[in-house]
């Protein structure tokens, strides 16, 4: 799918053209193409693509433990996209818990206690269960994928999240029949969340998606992002990534994975339903009453004066989602 | 103190005092202190300068009759066009780096969006005031009349507080509203109250 993108090798080869570090991140994703694309002999394909799989592309903050995490074989894992700057990912947060401004989480989110931690599944499963942060870790290897994030406020960054499909973990609870939704319910802990307890928001922060959006390859449960682990504020230990809805839609240091048959009310959806819909599809056609939808602003990227960006229908994975919504009227389901 | 109101550079310091923030502003956006989005940054920064020197604006005709300090009264007119300075940065903030100064879009986005309307009047109310701010054109227009025109700024008010409420419903973060709203409600009934007491006391002494 790389190769076939013009857009997509146009990003790449103008990033190329930017830095000497540039173009040794080029040299690294060109290997991955090739040995990807299968045009390299099979014994030397392998040395580079595990070469090409060593790192992520960017630097981390260098203060957490390593996350690697292997190449993505999923259609849309890997984003030809110049990585948003580590330092911004991790200080510009959207993380009420620990404050409203977007500053806050960085500044506060410091005594969130991440171990031991566990999250309860529950509700229509075969094999409901609590499972630790460390049974968690090894059920399935670590993939580095690298997504668009587009919050709903009109921004952007790229983040390389490390984790896996969640439809890994799904499979391994067996939902019942009966089981259309699925719910994340984050931590609130009113001692170590300074704003747990404030109106903003109905403490716990839920979340939910249909099961086929659950089930699909590319909602990742995440760990880690810059091959290290979460930082608190980017919702340590473990998040959810859905990089074709708005960030408020993947949920962060979850605690509990509900499986329902009635459609579950969402945290944001119940602060402002005319807002923020269930689906928040990522969708330049439909605005926030507020705001346009049309255009964003990639964080770390693009400069005072420059033109904001277009934002792309499904963020840009419409190849890869567009058809869970066919039929569906995606301006009365926002 | 209040000799030194009447100081002749009184009003240098007055000024120089009203453009610190946009100083400030400045250098944090040249060397680049803005944080991860500096566009968002600067709309957010002008937009509260602008309700803060509002509200400030509003306190010197208390402040000057409670105090029964008539000099404060020298620098009304300069703090007045401070805040239309402001609101005109924080459009212009808007207009450029959200709006990258696409004028249809930008007209289109303010008659489509009650919350950009309603902060866009304030500027135009403003720059009415602005414009009328000159000692001619108290003259020209006649002091009567320039009064009337000038108690805009009691519109502005509100206009300024329903704007920002907007802006942070969905978040149900009043906070910040709530407390702009308390100090500019309190600057407005002190001048209902004492348009009042003017208008009953000659009917009580009577």
């Amino acid at each position: 799918m790389w190769i076939k993108s013009p857009d997509q090798r146009l990003q790449d080869s103008l990033s190329q053209e930017i830095t000497p570090k540039e173009v040794f991140e080029g040299r690294r994703t060109t290997l991955r193409k090739l040995a990807s694309a299968g045009l390299i002999l099979n014994a030397t394909g392998s040395t580079l693509s595990a070469y090409a799989q060593s790192s992520s592309n960017v630097q981390g903050g260098g203060k957490l433990p390593p996350l690697p995490g292997a190449h993505s074989n999923v259609s849309g894992a890997v984003l030809m996209e110049k990585p948003t700057p580590y330092a911004d990912a991790s200080s510009y947060n959207n993380y009420y818990e620990f404050g409203t401004d977007k500053a806050d989480p960085a500044k506060n989110a410091h005594t969130l206690k991440t171990s031991p931690w566990s999250v309860q599944i529950e509700g229509l499963v075969k094999k409901p269960m609590k499972i630790t942060l460390e049974d968690l870790l090894k059920t399935h290897p670590m993939e580095e994928r690298i997504y668009r994030m587009r919050c709903v406020e009109g921004w952007s960054m790229v983040i390389p999240w490390v984790g896996y499909s969640l439809s890994e973990l799904i499979n391994k609870v067996e939902p019942l029949g009966g089981a259309k939704f699925v719910e994340f319910v984050s931590l609130a802990d009113p001692k170590t969340m300074p704003f747990v307890g404030s109106g903003i928001l109905d403490w716990p922060y839920t979340e939910g998606l249909r099961m086929d959006e659950a089930m699909h390859p590319l909602t990742l449960l995440s760990f880690g992002m810059y091959s290290e682990l979460l930082p608190n504020q980017n919702g340590a230990p473990v998040r959810l990534v859905v990089p074709w809805k708005y960030g408020f839609k993947s949920a962060k240091s979850i605690v509990k994975i509900r499986f329902l048959e009635k459609m579950p009310a969402t945290a944001w959806n119940k602060a402002a339903a005319n807002e923020y819909g269930f689906y928040s599809n990522v969708n330049p056609n439909v605005d926030h009453p507020r705001w346009s939808q049309a255009a964003e602003r990639r964080i770390g990227e693009d400069g005072l004066f420059a033109k904001k960006r277009k934002t792309l229908i499904f963020n840009g994975y419409e190849a890869q989602v567009g058809q869970l919504y066919a039929g569906m009227d995606l301006q009365k389901n926002f | 103190m209040r000799a030194w109101f009447l100081n002749p550079h009184a009003k240098k310091l007055c000024l120089l005092l009203c453009a610190v923030p946009f100083f400030l502003l400045l250098i944090k956006t040249i060397n680049d202190q803005l944080g991860a989005n500096p566009a968002e940054a600067l709309i957010r920064s002008t937009g509260d300068w602008s309700i803060r020197f509002l509200c400030l604006v509003l306190c010197v005709t208390p402040l000057r009759v409670m105090t029964k300090t008539p000099a404060l009264q020298r620098f009304r007119r300069m703090i007045g066009v401070t805040v239309f300075v402001y609101v005109s940065l924080h459009l212009f903030c808007y207009a450029g780096f959200d709006m990258g100064f696409d004028w249809d879009d930008i007209v289109k986005d303010i008659f489509k969006r009650p919350f950009i309307l309603v902060g866009f009047m304030g500027w135009v109310f403003l720059g009415l005031l602005a414009l009328t701010s000159s000692n001619r054109a108290i003259k020209t227009m006649g002091a009567k009349r320039w009064q009337t025109l000038h108690k805009l700024v009691y519109a502005v008010a509100l206009l300024a507080v329903i704007h920002f409420y907007w802006m942070k419903s969905a978040k149900h973060n009043f906070e910040e509203v709530i407390i702009y709203a308390i100090i500019l409600g309190a600057l407005l009934t002190w001048r209902v109250v004492r348009f009042l007491k003017t208008k009953m006391a000659p009917l009580v002494i009577s």
